[in-house]
């Protein structure tokens, strides 16, 4: 009884709610008919599972995927103890063990990358790997990652430039801004990987990871500034009269009393602008880099795969939502937590 | 004698000036910088600047060409040709994600609960995936995937579907610019989506009682009452998604849809002329821009608030 109440409520509650029902029914089993047809009786899925080692680090010599495995100890160890502290106490600052994590996650999280960048790349005592054979997957969480962290203080010294009251400062920051956004992102790309090199010195070359990185910087850096910006324009201005008259000095203002509260203001927009920066990795493989969407082109080169683009694409899709979705679904958690 | 000036270094307005000094001298030489080594290197492999070559004959082939064009043509005219396209792509987007977006950002606050999860489903797989794969998934599986010409495939007689693309009413789309426009309009329509249904919600409630108690059924009151107030919140972020929309056309690279980035990176592949490619490309994507702003901004104005 209560099932068909609820059938009536949510389903039929009204003649054209029946019909759109009728038609969403007719829809959802001609799509999962169709889908689970070609799935089980026409996809050939050994394109991914032969190529899965391809799919997460490409042409990474296979003999020191123990390095790899211990990154990926390391994050997640990290990404645990961080998600259960934000998460699973109601309140973070009561909390012994909580009072006591807290300070050390960020310092933590920074050793960790380089620890990381070195077991990946090598060097100091273990074989170096060269950045050509950093590909799939791995390049693309390292890319999203050294892009974001970038792009983070770039784009709030721009925001600040921006609201500044110095005017040449304040244009400066503004053109920057207004340039990079108006450029398409594959334009800003091939800026870093054919134009940087003629703006540098002759014997300076950059590696190409480090160009797209400078890339992806440029580009993020200015939506940062405007992401922060909103959460600056966000802070009465008694807030800083307030320090200011206890004696703080601009510096020490903006630091102490009115970042903290625009960038907590804004985290929603910077975790969305962190996924779009995650998405946007995609578009290396148009300049030449072998990251996940790359190192899917060249398995689809090789004649034994030629037109299994479905597959190799459903797959490769599959993967980039995981990241995309559990990221706005943390993002969603934290938002909570820090709310109040 | 007490009526001492506070040292110079305590003074505010040296630092205001000085800082914007030390920025001015920061960034003429950077510029000068950046100038020599750019003009250094040039010299080193035998370019010069200038915009001459763009009078020289292009002599590639452009697939798509709304305007006569053959490779004799000059690279001004193969210039124009990429621009026409991509305006094409940018005007039937905007229309069509306008469409899908609002369509699919209504549904997400249905009452239906199969109408609201089936749009929250799309939202959630369009968004949390790059476009560039949407637009190769789109291209490489699904229009190459279509039957010959000779047993194309009809719907209702309205669209056809086959490898030479979409046909509506006897007007062929061809299928690089179908996949563009279906990839970008799929995409954006779910960013779209969001600001819709985030713009409905933020008008009161008791709008909608008081659109319901005049008597008015509940797609008048949409209609009439909340949709028109929603817009002062959907505008601005809306304004946003258009200007994404047309600067992502620049995907059309990737399936070779010849729109101007297209055009451009050929040109620069053929000439070497770096610098001049990309000035002439940050230019059109600028004024495209500000256009688009300039027109949303229009629109802004007419459904704000009037105080008087």
């Amino acid at each position: 009884m209560n099932m068909l109440s609820w059938f009536r409520k949510n389903l039929f509650s009204t003649w054209y709610n029946g019909l759109s029902t009728i038609v969403c029914l007719i829809f959802i089993f001609w799509a999962i008919k169709n889908i689970l047809v070609w799935s089980f009786t026409q996809a050939q899925w050994q394109v991914v599972y032969l190529n899965l080692h391809l799919f997460l680090v490409g042409r990474y010599p296979q003999v020191l995927y123990w390095r790899i495995w211990i990154v990926a100890g390391i994050i997640t160890v990290l990404g645990l103890i961080t998600w259960g502290v934000f998460t699973k106490h109601q309140n973070v600052i009561k909390n012994r063990f909580s009072q006591f994590i807290i300070p050390l996650l960020a310092p933590a999280w920074l050793l960790s990358f380089a620890i990381n960048i070195w077991l990946i790349g090598g060097g100091f005592g273990l074989k170096s790997v060269s950045t050509n054979l950093w590909n799939g997957l791995l390049l693309t969480l390292l890319m999203a990652t050294v892009s974001i962290i970038l792009s983070f203080p770039f784009g709030v010294l721009l925001a600040l430039g921006r609201t500044s009251k110095l005017f040449i400062i304040r244009w400066f920051s503004i053109l920057y801004i207004e340039i990079f956004r108006g450029l398409p992102l594959i334009g800003i790309l091939f800026l870093a990987q054919v134009m940087l090199p003629l703006f540098l010195p002759a014997d300076l070359r950059l590696d190409r990871l480090v160009r797209g990185i400078a890339g992806l910087v440029l580009f993020s850096a200015a939506y940062m500034a405007e992401n922060v910006r909103g959460g600056l324009q966000s802070i009465p201005r008694g807030q800083s009269e307030a320090a200011k008259a206890l004696g703080l000095n601009t510096p020490l203002i903006l630091i102490f009393v009115v970042l903290p509260q625009a960038l907590r203001a804004v985290i929603p927009a910077i975790v969305g602008q962190f996924i779009g920066l995650f998405k946007d990795t995609s578009l290396l493989s148009l300049v030449g880099l072998v990251e996940l969407t790359g190192i899917a082109r060249t398995i689809l080169a090789q004649p034994r795969f030629l037109g299994k683009y479905a597959e190799v694409y459903i797959f490769i899709g599959f993967v980039y939502w995981i990241f995309c979705y559990s990221m706005s679904f943390a993002a969603r958690k934290l938002e909570k937590q820090l709310g109040n | 004698m007490t009526n001492s000036k506070p040292p110079i270094w305590r003074d505010s307005l040296f630092w205001q000036i000085a800082t914007q000094v030390i920025a001015v001298v920061l960034a003429i030489s950077i510029v000068v910088i950046l100038g020599m080594n750019l003009n250094r290197n040039l010299r080193q492999l035998g370019i010069n600047f200038g915009f001459d070559f763009l009078q020289q004959q292009a002599s590639f082939d452009i697939g798509e060409t709304p305007i006569n064009y053959s490779p004799t043509d000059n690279y001004i005219r193969a210039l124009l040709i990429g621009l026409l396209n991509s305006l094409k792509i940018a005007v039937t987007g905007i229309i069509l994600t306008t469409i899908v977006g609002i369509t699919a950002g209504i549904a997400r606050l249905s009452d239906n609960w199969l109408v609201r999860n089936i749009s929250s489903v799309y939202v959630e797989i369009f968004r949390n995936t790059p476009l560039l794969l949407q637009l190769l998934f789109w291209y490489f599986s699904v229009f190459l995937n279509f039957p010959k010409v000779d047993n194309k495939v009809s719907v209702l007689g309205v669209f056809g579907f086959s490898q030479n693309g979409i046909e509506v009413f006897g007007v062929n789309f061809s299928p690089e610019f179908a996949t563009l426009l279906l990839g970008l309009t799929f995409y954006t329509g779910a960013f779209i989506a969001e600001i819709v249904r985030g713009g409905i919600k933020s008008v009161a409630k008791g709008q909608w009682e008081a659109g319901r108690s005049l008597g008015l059924k509940p797609g008048l009151v949409m209609r009439f009452v909340i949709f028109p107030q929603a817009l002062r919140v959907i505008i601005p972020p809306l304004t946003s998604q258009y200007l994404n929309l047309t600067k992502n056309s620049s995907l059309a690279i990737a399936i070779g849809y010849p729109d101007v980035y297209f055009v451009a990176s050929t040109t620069f592949n053929q000439t070497g002329k770096a610098v001049e490619v990309m000035l002439l490309i940050m230019f059109t994507y600028l004024i495209l821009s500000l256009f688009i702003s300039l027109m949303m901004n229009l629109l802004n104005r007419s459904v704000q608030i009037k105080e008087r």
